[in-house]
């Protein structure tokens, strides 16, 4: 006891500085979400009511190719034992290979995924630079014909299935009066002109100033992105609105208009300012959501990503591609959640 | 004495669905140098009086009167813009609870700063130099740190002091003060309102005192106004208030304990219907 004591003394704990203390807590959970997220992926691809090993060899082959691949696949293995393989093997970047065309899931998914982060990127900068300003607008005007304007707008962005909504674009904007692409990424003359750098190929073409192909790219993406930026509008812009109103209705806006202040820095200097932070979460949370992939969006619209991967992945019963996708979509999840906490930080005081 | 504000049968309306509700009605009185209370309870319209001077009722709320005159001039005339002239610079607000009265996500300093640049033009450090002495002036200690602070770092007693330098730095002629103590612990509602006391005299500034305390009003103010549903029933001067006639104010007086008159039981205020039509008593000088 007195021992400890002394050691105690002979070596003073330094105290870790705040900057850092918070980057390790922040990994920590980071560590910990992800763990707990694995570790469900893998139970649910275990407990699934597929034979992987079947699904491998397929129904006609004999008993010792089948218990071949079985020991190969270290199904043998206590789950835990087997779990702890997974974790190695995620932890290297591996998610297996995808037992429908025999390619490294992660292969597929750095190809896939960038087409959807292309699309979602695009989609949540429509709703953000639309949705929040007319959010503001219809709450300083509440009543007006701009707030019902906006309400019917989100009304429709809510209630209008997205297949039809695109379709219908199709049909309008690209059938009828050819102002934009038509489905897929670029037309198949540009297909692979620009070498993958980022696999989001309007920043693959701008890098090669190959602007011809970042035209038709855009002629491309506009249509599909422009769908999702609307309905992450209707719901920004409705949680724009009903933040802006709980802040309006607040003393200190009263007391910008006693100092004289006008209308408008009163919306923006003071409202606003208050609302950055609940926004912040709003858009986060859209984005997140998109960046999970649109099936519907991109099965209309041809659009190689995630979401249609997962499903036809899903569909045939290729676990493998499912898990990986998965554990990359809820890895998006939590970073983008650690982000806005991040945010919350600089933007409000009240957070430190 | 000189009026510094005429108010002329002032009404504010809120039309609703069952018809139009009257806040205030028909309330006429004028403002001299001096240190008026507006004494009601809670729905009385005391605060609506002091928000319509300013023009700050929102819509669907109307302000009517026969005029709100500062210095003779209609401020029921002015555009919104001129409007805006007119509120801080010459008129000017302090409200209930500073928690909620400052800002959350702006610096103190720049909120004081703000508010004196909107009606001089100042550089950014001559207006930091002003801001640091009129918090000096409310004293408060170490003002460098509470510029640089926010409003939440503050207790509530140097939230409303700031409060009072933030809108006495554009140096206005009139001050409405709403339940300016209100939301104070006891203990600093004193200090609190005399430094706003000495900063009014110094200034000869007039002030518009809104409370429902009425022994606070008593102490402090030269001219009572007591006002009931909308209305004012009576008028008096401050020291002179327990000679007050109407029976409202009287049952107020008598509704509440004193140390020097104990009783067993106090009065419960009988309220007669007839008051709150009776037609409004002048208020003014």
């Amino acid at each position: 006891m007195a021992l400890a004591e002394d050691n105690k003394e002979r070596h003073p704990r330094v105290p870790l500085p705040q900057w850092l203390k918070t980057t390790l807590l922040t990994l920590g959970s980071i560590s910990v979400t992800l763990l707990g997220l694995l570790f469900v992926t893998f139970i649910i691809g275990r407990v699934m009511p597929i034979d992987p090993v079947l699904a491998i060899v397929g129904e006609r082959a004999s008993q010792e190719t089948y218990d071949a691949v079985y020991l190969q696949l270290g199904l043998d293995k206590p789950l835990l034992v087997q779990f702890l393989y997974y974790l190695w093997d995620v932890l290297h970047l591996d998610f297996g290979t995808s037992l429908l065309n025999a390619r490294p899931v992660s292969e597929d998914i750095a190809r896939v995924f960038p087409a959807t982060m292309e699309l979602a990127t695009l989609g949540i900068i429509f709703g953000v630079v639309l949705g929040v300003p007319l959010g503001v607008l219809a709450a300083v005007n509440k009543g007006s014909w701009i707030d019902q304007f906006a309400r019917v707008l989100a009304l429709v962005g809510y209630s209008m299935p997205i297949f039809w909504m695109g379709l219908m674009g199709l049909l309008v904007f690209y059938g009828i009066l050819g102002w934009v692409g038509g489905p897929g990424r670029v037309g198949i003359f540009y297909m692979d002109v620009v070498p993958p750098v980022t696999g989001m190929i309007l920043i693959d073409a701008a890098l090669d100033r190959n602007w011809e192909v970042f035209k038709d790219a855009f002629s491309h993406i506009i249509l599909p992105a422009s769908l999702l930026g609307y309905y992450s509008l209707a719901y920004i812009s409705r949680m724009t609105r009903s933040f802006m109103l709980e802040q309006l209705s607040a003393e200190y806006i009263t007391t910008a208009r006693v100092k004289g202040m006008s209308e408008w820095n009163v919306v923006w200097k003071h409202a606003f300012k208050n609302i950055r932070v609940q926004l912040i979460t709003v858009i986060a949370l859209s984005y997140a959501g998109l960046l999970e992939g649109s099936v519907l969006t991109e099965i209309i619209f041809s659009w190689p990503g995630i979401g249609s991967y997962i499903t036809t992945a899903l569909l045939s019963a290729d676990m493998n591609a499912v898990l990986g996708g998965t554990v990359v979509v809820g890895l998006i999840f939590i970073l983008l959640n650690i982000f806005s906490d991040l945010l919350y930080k600089v933007f409000d005081p009240r957070a430190k | 004495m000189e009026k510094l504000l005429d108010v002329e049968n002032l009404w504010v309306k809120f039309p609703s669905r069952q018809g139009v509700f009257d806040a205030v009605r028909g309330v006429s009185f004028s403002l001299g140098r001096e240190r008026l209370g507006i004494v009601g309870e809670s729905g009385s319209g005391k605060s609506m009086t002091g928000r319509a001077i300013l023009r700050l009722i929102r819509s669907p709320g109307i302000v009517e009167a026969d005029h709100i005159k500062l210095d003779g001039v209609n401020l029921l005339a002015k555009t919104e813009k001129e409007m805006r002239a007119v509120r801080g610079q010459r008129i000017s607000m302090v409200m209930q609870d500073p928690k909620f009265s400052l800002n959350p996500v702006t610096t103190i300093g720049d909120q004081i700063i703000e508010a004196y640049r909107l009606h001089n033009k100042a550089s950014k450090a001559d207006a930091y130099a002003k801001s640091i002495e009129m918090l000096e002036a409310v004293s408060i200690r170490d003002p460098e740190r509470v510029m640089r602070a926010y409003p939440h770092e503050m207790s509530g007693g140097m939230g409303q002091r700031i409060m009072i330098a933030m809108m006495l730095i554009p140096n206005p002629e009139i001050l409405i003060a709403d339940e300016p103590t209100s939301a104070l612990d006891v203990s600093v509602q004193r200090q609190v309102l005399d430094i706003m006391d000495k900063l009014v005299k110094e200034r000869g500034m007039g002030l518009i005192f809104i409370s429902h305390d009425l022994n606070l009003v008593a102490d402090f103010c030269d001219r009572v106004l007591i006002m009931y549903a909308g209305r004012i029933v009576e008028v008096c001067e401050a020291d002179k208030l327990h000679e007050a006639k109407h029976p409202y104010t009287r049952g107020l007086l008598n509704s509440l304990p004193r140390l020097d008159a104990p009783r067993d039981r106090l009065e419960v205020l009988q309220r007669d219907p007839a008051w709150s039509t009776a037609p409004s008593v002048s208020g003014q000088i």
